[in-house]
């Protein structure tokens, strides 16, 4: 029996950030100690709060230190592990009350979620089937196959109201309807597919699952293939997931050890085998029929529906595909029951959703809210407001195919109805958080420069369309811009959202929609006043030395350009035909004598 | 190949392993304190914490937790071991040993009949 737990955090946050080496150091201090047989050391998936990692926590205590380095573990073993008190300088601090808090439990950043997809994640081992099976691993599996009928299976997630969380929020019980009444061909084959394939910059929710709880994914598809009469499973992950990927792979190892995978798993008859398929990286792959063609071994490029994969995908074959968070759900529906699915969230969006926090926040990383919480609670409660006392401007979430929030609409409850009527979609998770020296148009741009390279080529409104988008917000970025390039602009955007043939280019003119719609006046300011109110777009900018200047020289010395001239303990000019507004003047100058205008 | 019998005694004897790790029903179970700052150790609290653990573990309590906490500053009393029963005043034992842990887990949490004779007030 182990008297105490280690847990560290082997989340990709953590792990760039040395948690391998804290746990080697952790495994010579205890050996050191004679505490090997005493204290139990895990590897652990995400816990969420990657702003302050690598994290450790030590239960029976509970304590959660924060921002721990290799240099820390003695201390951590000797005083805390041996002595029995707590660590407090590595404690985790509140960043709105500066109070030390004891327990993960009792942050902020914890109290407000509702932990279902992610239940597992920064608890258990994920490279250890038996700690899975502890916290009721593959009970739900073992209870479909022993006592449910494949129509009873699809019949609770029906109930439940589970939606696709990928984006879309297509109500998953009815695909896998679908999908179970696709008449199959002779072969009889039908194909459960998961993706993994996330796309979106600043999205690392399903990254997190699969390298938290790959079991929960993989219990889930076998699940699904029961419901629908499959044999077979593929899941598709990018190759620039390592972790995830050796991670998935150890899993099915294990479960096909245990005889949860494979042939009669566990003697009762039913048969399912589940492959990895690495994607390399094409944001388009993430579309459901691109990705069914590049698992085939093509090249990754998307076809028109229908015929939707519930009849006819992967290989020709009926398919369905779920998102890795869709998948993590599934479980616990089957054990808990429908009615306790649906008693969270909101009127037509049960349960919860997993949000990736980046951007202008305090606490960025991984959270699970129910449905129908509001985007304060989530930037001011569990996310910490934004750093540097700065104003919250927008969030946008769906990545490049989603929209803006804007600051007036905070209050406004997440679910997919309510976003979709605001000119943003959920989307995959992804939230990006603005404050006032984000440009809005800069942003639009940063999406636009992503879909039309991501853009596979097939059809010519998102090849031609995207980069023509791109150009007319380049012209507006530099101040070339007439107001009736914006009208251009935005007949554009319909065009190719009427047009494109798969979600990639439909969605991608959504955040220069979306952006117009609340910020047309900085769109204005750009091209009528050539200006941009947040000082980011540096065509439309001009650095100025004003009266304040006591000729230190300082900003001359570090002007890469040598665009400042002066004698000394004279005011400086700065020659606007030589600066490229690097800014670099403006923060080395000790006396505020810099303006951006 | 694992039979579902299989899987659910893997399920039983690891669910053992890591009870300590849950801290979410903190409000309903009961909490066993065992100074353990210097003081407390030197005295011997260390054997009474294990066997703390091991009559907790091998009773299956799974509503108690074993935890540690620092000097209460009666270090002449060590090792003191603290008793949380939710909704009841908590319960401070002095001068514990292993054999006197063992008393407490049979008539205090498993009996719940608060051993006097242990008692702060009586030393």
């Amino acid at each position: 029996m182990f008297r105490s737990t280690v847990l560290i955090c082997g989340g990709t946050g953590c792990h760039s950030n040395h948690s391998g080496e804290i746990y080697d150091e952790f495994v010579n201090q205890l050996a050191a100690n004679n505490l090997t047989n005493d204290v139990m050391l895990v590897k652990t998936g995400c816990f969420g709060l990657c702003a302050v990692g690598p994290v450790v926590i030590i239960y029976p205590e509970g304590a959660f230190y924060s921002t721990v380095k290799v240099d820390d573990v003695k201390e951590l073993v000797e005083e805390h592990l041996i002595k029995g008190r707590l660590v407090r300088r590595l404690l985790y601090r509140d960043h709105k009350t500066e109070e030390m808090t004891k327990a993960l439990s009792e942050t902020n950043f914890y109290k407000k979620q509702t932990r279902v997809a992610l239940r597992n994640c920064g608890v258990i081992n994920p490279e250890n089937i038996d700690e899975y099976i502890a916290y009721d691993g593959y009970q739900a599996l073992i209870k479909v196959l022993t006592e449910m009928q494949p129509q009873e299976v699809i019949d609770v997630i029906k109930a439940s109201g589970l939606r696709g969380r990928g984006g879309a929020g297509f109500p998953t019980g009815l695909k896998w309807q679908f999908c179970r009444n696709a008449k199959a061909d002779e072969t009889g084959i039908k194909y459960v597919c998961c993706n993994a394939d996330e796309g979106d910059p600043g999205a690392f929710m399903d990254r997190s699952i699969l390298e938290g709880d790959p079991h929960a994914v993989i219990e889930a598809m076998a699940i699904a293939a029961y419901a629908i009469g499959s044999c077979q499973g593929f899941i598709y992950i990018r190759a620039e997931y390592p972790i995830a990927v050796s991670r998935i792979r150890i899993a099915i190892d294990q479960a096909k050890e245990y005889g949860l995978l494979g042939k009669n798993i566990l003697g009762t008859g039913f048969d399912f085998d589940l492959e990895v398929r690495l994607g390399s990286g094409a944001f388009v792959c993430g579309e459901e029929t691109a990705l069914m063609t590049s698992i085939e071994g093509k090249r990754g490029e998307p076809r028109p529906r229908p015929p939707f994969p519930a009849n006819k995908g992967l290989f020709g074959k009926p398919t369905i595909l779920n998102n890795v968070e869709t998948y993590a759900n599934v479980a616990q529906i089957i054990l808990k029951g429908a009615d306790w699915f649906a008693s969270m969230g909101s009127e037509k969006s049960k349960g919860t959703k997993v949000f990736a926090l980046g951007g202008k926040i305090v606490n960025t990383g991984l959270v699970e809210i129910p449905m129908g919480t509001t985007l304060r609670t989530v930037i001011e409660d569990i996310g910490g407001g934004i750093p540097h006392g700065k104003k919250f401007k927008a969030a946008q979430t769906g990545g490049p195919s989603g929209g803006c929030i804007p600051a007036h609409l905070i209050d406004v409850p997440i679910d997919y109805e309510n976003l979709a009527a605001i000119g943003s979609i959920m989307g995959s998770g992804g939230l990006i958080v603005m404050d006032e020296d984000n440009c809005m148009v800069d942003i639009a741009k940063f999406f636009l420069e992503f879909t039309k390279d991501e853009s596979c080529g097939k059809c010519t409104p998102c090849r031609i369309g995207t980069t023509r988008l791109l150009e007319y917000l380049n012209k507006i970025t530099s101040g070339k811009a007439t107001l009736q390039d914006l009208d251009d602009m935005e007949k554009l955007c319909y065009y190719i959202k009427d047009n494109a043939l798969c979600g990639l280019g439909q969605t991608a003119p959504n955040p220069v929609l979306s952006t117009l719609r609340y910020f047309r006046d900085e769109y204005i300011a750009h091209i009528v006043d050539k200006k941009c109110p947040a000082g980011v777009c540096k065509a439309l900018l001009s650095f100025e030395i004003t009266d304040a200047c006591k000729g230190c020289t300082l900003c001359a010395r570090n002007c890469p350009v040598n665009a400042i001239s002066g004698a000394v303990r004279t005011k400086h000019v700065i020659d606007k035909s030589k600066c490229i507004k690097c800014g670099v003047c403006m923060d080395n100058c000790k006396f505020g004598a810099i303006v951006k205008k | 190949m694992k039979s579902i019998a299989d899987i659910k005694a893997i399920r039983d004897k690891m669910q053992a392993q890591i009870v300590n790790r849950d801290n979410k029903d903190a409000e309903q179970e009961t909490r066993i304190v065992v100074g353990m700052a210097t003081c407390g150790i030197a005295a011997g609290a260390r054997p009474v914490f294990n066997e703390l653990v091991d009559q907790v573990t091998s009773r299956g309590l799974t509503n108690v937790k074993v935890t540690r906490s620092g000097c209460l500053g009666m270090c002449k009393l060590e090792p003191i071991v603290e008793v949380f029963v939710p909704g009841e005043e908590k319960v401070t034992y002095v001068k514990v040993d292993a054999q006197k842990a063992k008393d407490i887990i049979a008539r205090h949490i498993v009996g719940g009949q608060v051993c006097t004779d242990y008692l702060i007030g009586e030393e």
